[in-house]
């Protein structure tokens, strides 16, 4: 069973990408076994029957309170939005070239 | 070898409620950067996102619209990625539960029908925009950001490119008539991603596709899937195989080019979004949007054919646009003769609009004005010609009466005071009763003109044509 759940170095490595983290050789190996832990952890709950079970997608049993479409503006809050930005500009927020990464 | 194409198409719409789908901020464009925002937008940790009931409510119009099946119980997921144009480093969008799945319309492309299905219809969140510029950095204007969208997800039935342009056109047509959105590609209320592959005759697996993307018109979107198709076609007869690749329209040479190749599929790590609990849709608020629903394009065209007598045609045409097909009803509402204001909104109205580049909201033209513009020319107040002058007014948002009245354009149908002017005209032009009786036809035009010209255009063309003719058949 644990050997179905190991992850490989390769896995780390992309997720590290995806969540923009760099990690080293030593980085990598510790948390592909923490992965692993994690994973076989996980597991004892595959040895539940759940065919008479709904998916939980939420842990609150409470349904979603739905808001009536009113627009609030508020001036104040958002002048102090742009003013805790690290750099503002014409009133845009000023960030670091992203044109090399456009298309998402 | 012949090829069968397959396109698919995923269109997101920009929904117009007040407020923004988890953010009481105002959905509004134009606006200074960033003053449409606040804390949840922005992403703030411990902010909690509220799901805003129109969005929902407009979201099942859509469905209905697209005969879709409503899912009662849903939920909301996260899409992770991350972008400047999106704070949260995340999209609360919906992905193993849409709102709606399983819909159809049905589109006409050269006189067949078909029905093309709908896989899905889910709404999310819009981000934010970025612009960029050469000094090393990009500009966030967030105002967009939170604002609600619709994602409509094709079944792979669209088999050319002129029937994904009629798909677009119907699907467009329709939400319009729902009144939930603009719809405008120009504006980005409506933005159209497509994919296409082909394979062989007969082949059961589909063949590689490629993806286009951000295709800025419908015309752009056949062409682009006109030149793909060849594309495809190419490098296939001449043994290659296809890359599972993104490319873009090129609008000045008419190609397709490459963007990048997708080497693994997109990773965004969904799973259900925590912060907000399930949504419950119960029958009474279902029915509630289902009888409330605005008129479809098809009860319209019905209304046409069947009480007001209109052609097919004339009723297909009228109701392209929800504004051309308003403008029509509340024209028609001044008791002016439907099939003279369906005429008029076909002629002169479209080129008009055609000429100007504008859409009809946004013209001084109104159904009142054209109304009585037509009842002028109905009573013979104004001739035709004369119409056109009076056209060109209440484009301009002029009172037809009114204007008729200042510029003393009323027509003169009186056959006693034709009759003497006719006369005056005959005796000073005794050539051309001559040369009419010997068969010269540019005669009697002469003579025409010329009481038009002494009544300075203002003769009714009609009366003197035929005071004319028997006039000339005395002499």
């Amino acid at each position: 069973m644990s050997d179905l759940n190991s992850i490989s170095d390769e896995e780390v490595k992309h997720i590290a990408e995806l969540a923009k983290l760099s990690l080293n050789e030593e980085e990598t190996k510790k948390y592909s076994s923490e992965l692993t832990n994690i994973l076989n952890m996980i597991d004892s709950l595959n040895k539940v029957n759940t065919d008479d079970v709904k998916p939980t997608t939420n842990m609150s049993n409470e349904l979603a309170r739905l808001r009536e479409d009113k627009a609030v503006i508020n001036k104040g809050e958002c002048e102090a939005l742009l003013n805790n930005a690290p750099e503002i500009e014409n009133g845009f927020i000023k960030v670091p070239s992203i044109i090399n990464e456009e298309e998402k | 070898m012949n090829f069968e194409t397959t396109i698919g198409l995923e269109v997101h719409v920009e929904l117009k409620n007040n407020s923004k789908i988890f953010s009481p901020a105002p959905v509004r464009f134009g606006d200074d950067p960033n003053i449409n925002t606040n804390v949840i937008d922005w992403g703030y940790p411990g902010v909690l996102p509220t799901p805003n009931k129109g969005v929902i409510e407009y979201g099942m119009r859509a469905a209905v619209a697209l005969h879709a099946k409503i899912n009662q119980h849903t939920h909301f997921d996260r899409k992770n990625y991350f972008y400047p144009d999106n704070p949260k480093a995340y999209q609360i969008t919906q992905s193993d539960i849409p709102l709606a799945e399983n819909g159809w319309i049905e589109i006409n492309t050269n006189g067949n029908y078909k029905k093309i299905g709908i896989s899905e219809m889910h709404i999310e969140e819009d981000a934010g925009k970025n612009s960029h510029s050469d000094n090393g950095y990009s500009y966030v204007d967030l105002n967009r950001q939170g604002t609600a969208l619709i994602e409509i997800v094709s079944k792979p039935d669209i088999s050319s490119p002129e029937e994904a342009y009629d798909f677009l056109r119907t699907l467009r047509q329709r939400i319009q008539f729902t009144g939930i959105s603009d719809v405008k590609m120009a504006e980005g209320s409506m933005r159209v991603d497509v994919n296409i592959s082909i394979r062989p005759f007969g082949q059961e697996k589909y063949g590689t596709k490629t993806e286009l993307k951000n295709i800025n018109s419908f015309n752009f979107v056949r062409k682009g899937l006109e030149f793909e198709e060849k594309r495809q076609q190419q490098i296939l007869l001449r043994g290659g195989t296809i890359r599972p690749e993104t490319r873009r329209y090129d609008e000045n040479t008419g190609e397709t080019v490459l963007m990048r190749v997708k080497e693994n599929s997109e990773d965004y790590r969904y799973f259900p979004e925590p912060d907000i609990p399930d949504v419950d849709i119960s029958d009474d608020w279902l029915n509630s949007v289902i009888s409330s629903m605005p008129e479809m394009p098809e009860a319209r065209r019905k209304h046409y054919v069947d009480d007001l007598g209109l052609t097919d045609y004339d009723a297909m045409v009228l109701t392209q646009t929800k504004e051309m097909s308003d403008f029509f009803d509340e024209t028609v509402s001044f008791e002016v003769d439907p099939k003279l204001v369906s005429n008029y909104l076909q002629g002169d109205v479209n080129a008009y609009l055609n000429d100007k580049q504008v859409d009809l909201q946004d013209t001084k033209l109104t159904p009142k004005h054209l109304a009585d513009m037509i009842k002028l020319l109905m009573n013979e107040t104004i001739s035709s010609k004369m119409a056109k002058k009076v056209f060109k007014a209440i484009t301009n948002g002029e009172d037809p009466n009114e204007y008729v009245k200042k510029n003393n354009l009323s027509q003169i149908s009186d056959t006693n005071q034709l009759s003497e002017i006719i006369n005056n005209v005959l005796n000073d032009n005794e050539q051309s009763i001559i040369d009419y009786h010997n068969g010269k036809d540019r005669a009697l035009g002469f003579l025409v003109g010329q009481v038009m010209k002494l009544t300075h255009g203002q003769a009714n063309p009609k009366i003197v044509n035929k005071l004319l003719l028997d006039e000339l058949s005395k002499r």
